[in-house]
């Protein structure tokens, strides 16, 4: 155990985190030079491209150090979004030290803070790492000032490097073995491993990572998920390199994984602790939460044939990610699908970028909403997570909606944009902590519903990218709600209707009327799109049809260019939804909630 | 169907000049003349005996008219001689108005052309040189008038309009000068900007400035209610005939699937569920009929939805639109027609959908309301 060292990279957006750990994994002599590909441990074509992290993942590094000492050190990379808070505290609870990474031209930023937190939290080790000392504008001496003042860390101790050139690679691998304090886990006690991440393999079912506290397990034993008292027997045990490799048996201080023929991701929680049936320990390891849907959305095919495949999709999707919920749900405009939730919007995104590319699925996504609470007059409570089933409004006698309390960290500066950013969301309960000189963190009790579509957007632009956002769901309270209808050519679209704050009916109404009018292409008629409550119109706007359109002649034969023509429109088509006559794209549906900023 | 007779038509890819808005395969290489004769009468002996007798002959181009008396001749007799065509055949030739000199015209005649479509494009000298053409207003009634005085019945004028340089007086001046020699049939073309054309390089630079949607609209609609009030019969979006007889029987055919064989350089056949289109050179042409193979650059065999297709579209684009039938299995294409009805783009007639002037206007968007989004 004393030669095992967990740790993780944390650091604000483009510091370098995933060069880096490509660097300590070629370092390592884990992979051959030909086998190497940039941002190794992004598995996901989406996460490549977006240059962010969504699951979290593990890699156990063999190191010989300069005394001559072997060691394996566990690399756990934790996904960068404040929707992933929670798996990110999992990964950081399996971890005895991180490298905090601060790039030597930008400086200490915005989300350097938020992730020093969380790791002080822990009581992580923290090994500063400055990066891209390489870089013509690096200013190593000013940084090396933030590290000392803005972050309360000794800069003596801050390596320098460039990941991008290999520069100092060596000397992070040396102060991880020399700093980074080996686990502290109890060899002999009752099996205790937290589970911070789940994947599914078609040929194996879900493949657990953990960290094991105490005790060991093996092949043959029967495990117990202390959250739901499920018990299973382990098929196979072992430590990640580039592949699997199985191991006869994992120990206290090790990070490995259990395959045991847990079907699918969502029968394990991430955060639950693994123990041993025949001799289970006390109590589960703390920090447990059950991670619960925030947002709320509908998903349909965008032909309605394609119902089936949509099924199959989800039902595989929901094999690797436990966090999306999802139940059949129906509209009279776009027919049958399925009512989903998730974790945040960002997690929403994902799944329908996921689901289009990686299950090749047509889809229209309904805007998203929060779960309101009523209470009807006949003293019924309902909660409603989908504007069809806003209740008939004389029957409401209160309505609640969720808050949550955001916290938010900047640069002093930004103070006044965010203030009015957030009362303009209708914060209220604000407070205001200096952590370190220059930096401000501001929190807000919000209505989560204010939040969901692009806060975190409007957030980034008005803090020039240096706000860092978090927060935690509160309660909900009492609120003024009403459902804002959206008719076009005097038909109510039930898939484009909104719950909103009363006070924002109007100007809510005017964005959905203004951004349709721009998503809705032009038709050989004119559509008139109106934003209702009740009965009463409170915005509308036009679409005015096409006047002339005609062109290419079709004479000397050649209807072979006009007809590719046509074919391209109509596959182009297949991704609009008719509602009556009106053919409305797919992009429309989210777009309704899109502010100006963002 | 009463006739489905198919048609022939016979590419002639040479002009004096390029007309600087015209996308046709053509060169002004009258050297090349003897090779694509050659090759042509090597293209007719392939496909000769093995289709039904022609009802309609439609010699187009270029400038059919730039070919020499004899020249025009060989290929007519060639043709009559491989290929059988009925008794009433529609025989025409496309001509360019100084070419049409008393000599060419009395040839044309004795060929037994039976109609001539004159490419006029305009009664404005201004207009005409703005289009790059090379004959004059004099040129034209010279032209026009020939042909009645050798006995021309069937005499068809072709016209551009929907430029800032015409003008809509001036497009309606146009109109009043071509309605003045009581043609048989008018074509109105609206300047397009085909890709490889001067007029789209000249657009693309700021050049030429193209009118905005409402003034394309207004030439369109001048010219079909004038011709109408003038008693003429707009039976396709570009296409008016002083009567039912005068339609183009040959033009017809490419909206209602009739097959037919087109030869020369560039020129397009249709085979009932297949297209083929022929090479643009003039040497690889050659090249491939010497070898007895057929010049043909590219094949499709049509499926039964883009056959749909373009039924849906080239009926949509005609006065006889299209058979509620095509559209049945449409799930929304009640409520499409209702939309479309209560605008005014089309009527439902003896079970068909009828585009209006209106709906002509829009014609390429009309087929578009009828595909799924589902």
């Amino acid at each position: 155990m004393q030669n095992i060292r967990n740790f993780s990279i944390i650091a604000h957006i483009d510091h370098g985190k995933s060069t880096l750990a490509d660097r300590l994994i070629q370092a390592t002599g884990l992979v051959e030079e030909r086998d190497f590909r940039d941002q190794i441990l992004d598995t996901m074509d989406i996460e490549r491209e977006r240059g962010i992290t969504i699951k979290s993942q593990a890699i156990t590094l063999p190191y010989v150090n300069r005394k001559g000492q072997s060691f394996e050190l566990n690399l756990i990379d934790t996904p960068g979004h404040v929707d992933f808070s929670y798996e990110v505290s999992r990964a950081l609870a399996s971890c005895e030290g991180v490298l905090l990474l601060v790039d030597a031209a930008q400086g200490v930023e915005a989300q350097t803070m938020a992730n020093l937190y969380a790791a002080m939290e822990h009581d992580l080790e923290i090994i500063p790492v400055i990066n891209k000392i390489d870089l013509p504008s690096a200013d190593i001496d000013r940084v090396k000032e933030q590290v000392e003042v803005d972050l309360g860390l000794d800069s003596d101790l801050a390596i320098l490097c460039s990941a991008k050139e290999g520069i100092g690679i060596e000397d992070v691998l040396e102060a991880i073995t020399d700093q980074i304090p080996p686990p502290s886990a109890v060899s002999e006690g009752p099996l205790e491993a937290l589970i911070f991440d789940a994947h599914y393999d078609p040929f194996r079912g879900t493949i657990v990572s953990c960290r094991l506290f105490s005790g060991s397990v093996r092949s043959g034993d029967i495990i117990r998920l202390m959250y739901n008292g499920a018990t299973y027997k382990v098929e196979e045990v072992g430590v990640f390199r580039l592949e699997r490799e199985p191991k006869n048996r994992l120990s206290a201080g090790e990070v490995g994984y259990i395959i045991s023929g847990i079907k699918t991701v969502s029968n394990t929680r991430i955060g639950d602790t693994i123990t041993l049936d025949h001799d289970p320990a006390p109590a589960p390891l703390p920090g447990f939460k059950e991670v619960k849907p925030v947002v709320f959305a509908s998903v349909y095919p965008v032909a309605s044939d394609d119902y089936r495949s949509l099924v199959d999709a989800l039902d595989k999707y929901k094999l690797n990610d436990a966090a999306l919920v999802f139940q059949k749900d129906s509209s009279a405009a776009l027919g049958l699908g399925f009512r989903c939730g998730f974790l945040g919007l960002l997690h929403l995104e994902i799944v329908q970028e996921r689901l289009e590319r990686e299950f090749d699925q047509s889809i229209i996504m309904t805007s998203p909403t929060v779960q309101y609470r009523f209470t009807l007059t006949n003293g019924e409570q309902v909660t409603v997570d989908n504007p069809v089933y806003y209740p008939d409004p004389v029957t409401i006698e209160q309505a609640f909606e969720p808050y949550i309390r955001a916290s938010i960290l900047m640069p002093e500066r930004y103070m006044g944009a965010v203030m009015e950013l957030c009362l303009e969301r209708r914060g209220v309960n604000s407070q205001f902590n200096y952590p370190t000189p220059g930096r401000i963190e501001i929190q807000f009790d919000l209505p989560l519903a204010e939040v969901v579509y692009d806060f975190y957007d409007n957030l980034k632009t008005v803090t020039q990218g240096y706000g860092s956002f978090d927060y935690d769901l509160l309660d909900h309270r009492e609120s003024d709600l009403v459902k804002l209808d959206i008719l076009l050519n005097g038909e109510k679209v039930d898939a484009l209707a909104q719950i909103v704050h009363r006070e924002g009916a109007r100007p809510r109404a005017l964005q959905a009327c203004k951004r349709l009018k721009e998503e809705i292409p032009r038709h050989l008629f004119k559509i008139a799109i109106q934003g209702a409550i009740g009965g009463t119109i409170i915005a509308r706007s036009t679409i005015t049809p096409f006047r002339k359109d005609v062109t290419a002649k079709c004479y000397g034969g050649d209807i072979t260019r006009k007809r590719k023509l046509l074919e391209k429109q109509k596959k182009g088509k297949k991704r609009m939804k008719m509602v009556g006559s009106v053919s409305i794209p797919q992009s429309a549906f989210v777009a309704v909630l899109k502010s100006d900023i963002g | 169907m009463p006739k489905v007779s198919p048609g022939l038509y016979i590419h002639v890819p040479f002009c004096r000049s390029k007309c600087p808005y015209c996308a046709f395969y053509s060169i002004p290489s009258p050297s090349l003349i003897p090779i694509w004769l050659d090759g042509l009468k090597k293209e007719i002996s392939l496909y000769s005996g093995q289709f039904d007798p022609f009802d309609s002959l439609y010699v187009g181009g270029g400038t059919p008219t730039f070919l020499g008396a004899g020249v025009l001749a060989d290929l007519m007799k060639h043709l009559f001689t491989h290929f059988e065509f009925a008794p009433d055949t529609e025989v025409t030739v496309e001509a360019n108005p100084c070419d049409l000199t008393d000599e060419k015209t009395e040839t044309l005649r004795g060929l037994g052309v039976n109609r001539v479509n004159v490419g006029v494009q305009s009664f404005d000298d201004g207009v005409l040189t703005f289009l790059g053409r090379r004959h004059s207003v004099q040129d034209v009634n010279g032209a026009l008038n020939r042909l009645r005085r050798f006995g021309f019945e069937n005499v068809g004028i072709d016209l551009i309009y929907g430029f800032k340089k015409q003008g809509l007086k001036g497009w309606l001046n146009t109109l009043d000068s071509a309605l003045s020699f009581h043609p048989e049939h008018i074509s109105c073309y609206q300047l397009t900007f085909e890709k490889k054309t001067v007029f789209r390089r000249l657009r693309d630079k700021g050049q030429i400035e193209p009118l905005i949607e409402s003034e394309e609209a207004a030439y369109f609609l001048t010219a079909s209610q004038h011709l109408e009030i003038n008693g003429y019969i707009h039976y396709e979006i570009s296409n008016f005939a002083k009567d039912e007889a005068c339609r183009s029987r040959h033009n017809q055919k490419y909206w209602r699937h009739i097959p037919t064989l087109g030869l020369g350089p560039s020129a397009h056949s249709f085979y009932g569920k297949k297209r083929c289109w022929n090479v643009r050179s003039i040497k690889k042409y050659h090249a491939a009929v010497e070898k007895g193979r057929p010049p043909v650059e590219g094949c499709e065999d049509l499926t039964e939805e883009q056959l749909w297709l373009e039924t849906l579209s080239l009926g949509l684009r005609t006065s006889a639109g299209i058979d509620l039938g095509i559209v049945s299995r449409i799930p929304q294409s009640y409520a499409v027609l209702s939309s479309l009805q209560a605008s005014g783009l089309v009527k439902v007639i003896d079970g068909r959908i009828i585009p209006t002037r209106e709906g002509f206007l829009v014609a390429d968007q009309l087929p578009v309301c009828f595909f799924e989004g589902v």
